[in-house]
């Protein structure tokens, strides 16, 4: 956790979208602003809520969207939590202004990133992309294995309250099915990935939930794959403090299409922070989280400012 | 039951070859695949349901993977259809429009489309879709009995703003009692202007029983599988539908023996076992849980040394709703959990 960081030392950013993910996220700024300055938060609807809950706050809130943010030359970081529809305009808009993008849409201009994995790669990208809430559970906990055996195949099954899944995600499910399979490739390094995703309408809300299934290529040692799952579950939790596996990994073998197989099942829960969304929306809380730890990283660079820390 | 004047024969679709799939742990032939389809045609049944038991693209670890691509189980079951079309099941959060367009290619003109009874605003693209490239597109609301008609009613009308032709209750933990099936199906009549229809489970020996209440609310389409081949205690028997049917002078055109004889010589011998309502079936209807649980809460019974009726006791007071077969292991995982905790804390007494 950084400390004792004087202002002249932040860098301003801004969050386009006044929902509740831009909302969550202007909390989290404004609980741990790390390198960050939140300066403004830019919507498109004059009456909303997000807006007047901004103001206050004390951060500068405009209904003029994307132009609020390219007219103020100061701010060098934007995170965009609107639609994927939307990013595609700004994206190009941003890079245009020479402005790094932090894209928490599926629109997916620029690389994903899965912050333990290969943030420190993307370091110098203008713009990011943070996958689907289930890839930013999933992926790393499918990167802790394959890089102690090389992964044949990984399944994941993430399950989110009713109440958390916004119209974003209920209009495009395909979407997330397909990010999300493809981010367990391409970035955790499975060879073929696979990704389900189910909305649980229970009352009380259910806490987000997700199950990897993994099957490595040829043998391994048990002490060793735990001892890397247990790793990541810490360098996860050092930004998303309430994501834990909910038992212990479990080894066994499975029938599957290549035959008899050895796997790996890593049962996770994600429990939000409640900065602004309830506890139970760990699927948005870990969005917001790693895309603040992306940002953090993001404007260290941009500050030249070296030392390592969350 | 009451009354049946006034009430139409129903179209029946028979899902032996995706509901089946479950007890067949989606083990399904090429040649199985075409001897039922075949059979199913020539007896008349209008729609057959052909695809992995949890929807297109169920294949997987979650549920078990299909031995024989459904892609191509689908084109086979086509192949030898004269008068049957083929439909498959979609569930938005496992299958894709992808698959759905596969699918297409390969031959079905029938897409059901699944969520859960509340959430039936995530289906919105893929009935346009599915409407957009000409096919019959029915609703399912499953897991029915978690919800009072008015909701069920208010998600079908989603559904039927979306482009459904047909709403389906569907009660996939077998949990639900005449009254409830008529009160549902009831609701869905009086809210749409579309069919309505009603998929039964046998959990608690009532898959006719809540047919028939369905039909006397005016349901449009039912489903059977043969020999009630389906997940859990399986669903209502094609053939006796069809038989009961025709005793109530509402047989929709089905040829009643070549129906009993395709369960009876064609289906019977494939069928690993022969679902019925017992213990741990009728635990699933009683607790409320999906019946596709049945094996996999079996499976972790016999891993985890616990009661598989404990297990789905404890998944209905999770609330745990359909396609989430990953908490079966959870579960099991807790159950054994505080049975080594509760052993260790006698032994130190």
């Amino acid at each position: 956790m950084e400390t004792g960081m004087s202002p002249e030392q932040r860098v301003p950013v801004a969050i386009l979208g006044s929902g509740n993910i831009g909302s969550d996220l202007m909390y989290k700024l404004l609980k741990q602003p790390g390198h960050m300055q939140l300066v403004l938060l830019a919507g498109i609807e004059p009456e909303s809520e997000g807006l007047a809950r901004a103001r206050s706050l004390g951060v500068e809130a405009s209904s003029a969207g994307i132009d609020a943010v390219l007219a103020n030359p100061e701010i060098k970081l934007v995170f965009d939590a609107t639609s994927a529809r939307a990013h595609v305009r700004h994206a190009r808009a941003l890079r245009e202004a020479g402005r790094v993008a932090v894209d928490l849409t599926p629109a997916a201009r620029g690389p994903y990133v899965i912050p333990p994995v290969n943030l420190s790669d993307l370091a110098d990208q203008m713009n990011i992309n943070m996958v689907t809430c289930g890839g930013q559970a999933t992926v790393p906990m499918v990167y802790a294995v394959s890089r102690v055996a090389p992964v044949k195949y990984a399944e994941m099954v993430s399950t989110v309250a009713s109440l958390s899944a916004g119209p974003g995600t209920r209009q495009n499910i395909d979407e997330f099915t397909r990010t999300t399979a493809l981010a367990l490739e391409k970035i955790g390094g499975a060879q073929h990935g696979k990704a389900i995703i189910i909305l649980n309408p229970a009352d009380p809300p259910i806490l987000m939930r997700n199950t990897i299934y993994i099957l490595p290529e040829g043998g391994f040692d048990e002490t060793e794959m735990r001892a890397s799952i247990e790793q990541m579950e810490a360098e996860v939790q050092q930004y998303v403090p309430g994501y834990r596996l909910k038992n212990p990994p479990v080894f066994d073998f499975v029938e599957t299409p290549w035959g008899k197989r050895s796997i790996v099942t890593i049962l996770l829960e994600v429990e939000g922070a409640g900065d602004y969304l309830p506890k139970y929306s760990g699927n948005l809380d870990i969005m917001t989280a790693a895309a603040r730890r992306v940002g953090e990283v993001l404007a260290r660079r941009l500050l030249g400012v070296e030392e390592v820390a969350v | 039951m009451r009354n049946f004047s006034g009430v139409k024969a129903p179209r029946i679709t028979d899902s032996s070859l995706r509901d089946g799939s479950h007890p067949m742990r989606h083990q399904f032939t090429r040649e199985q695949v075409r001897s039922v389809a075949q059979a199913l045609d020539a007896a008349g049944v209008p729609v057959i349901e052909v695809t992995h038991g949890d929807g297109l693209a169920g294949s997987s670890i979650q549920y078990g993977f299909s031995r024989i691509s459904e892609m191509e189980l689908i084109a086979e079951a086509r192949e030898v259809c004269r008068q049957a079309r083929i439909a498959a099941l979609l569930l938005p959060g496992i299958g894709t429009v992808h698959e759905l367009k596969e699918a297409v290619a390969n031959g079905i003109q029938v897409v059901r489309i699944a969520t859960q009874c509340t959430e039936a605003d995530i289906s919105a693209e893929h009935f346009e879709i599915a409407k957009n490239l000409g096919l019959e597109a029915v609703g399912f609301l499953m897991m029915a009995h978690m919800r009072p008609p008015q909701v069920l009613a208010e998600q079908a009308r989603l559904m039927e703003a979306y482009g459904a032709d047909c709403v389906y209750i569907v009660d996939s933990a077998g949990a639900m009692l005449p009254t409830d099936a008529y009160a549902s199906v009831k609701a869905l009549k009086e809210a749409l202007r579309i069919q309505v229809g009603f998929h039964a489970h046998n959990n608690l020996g009532l898959a006719m029983g809540n047919s028939l209440a369905a039909l006397e609310a005016g349901a449009d389409q039912l489903d059977g599988c043969l020999r009630g081949l389906g997940a859990g205690a399986g669903n209502a028997p094609t053939e006796l539908l069809a038989a009961v049917l025709e005793k109530l002078g509402l047989n929709p055109g089905l040829d009643v023996f070549k129906l009993m004889d395709a369960a009876e010589f064609i289906i019977a011998p494939i069928m690993p076992y022969q679902p019925f309502p017992n213990r741990d079936a009728i635990s699933l209807g009683y607790a409320g849980v999906y019946s596709t649980f049945l094996l996999h809460a079996q499976h972790a019974g016999e891993r985890y040394q616990i009661d598989p009726r404990a297990i789905l006791v404890e998944l209905g007071r999770r609330k745990a709703v359909a396609g989430q077969e990953d908490w079966i292991l959870d579960v099991a995982l807790d159950l054994a959990r505080q049975r080594d905790e509760q052993a260790d804390t006698i032994g130190e007494v």
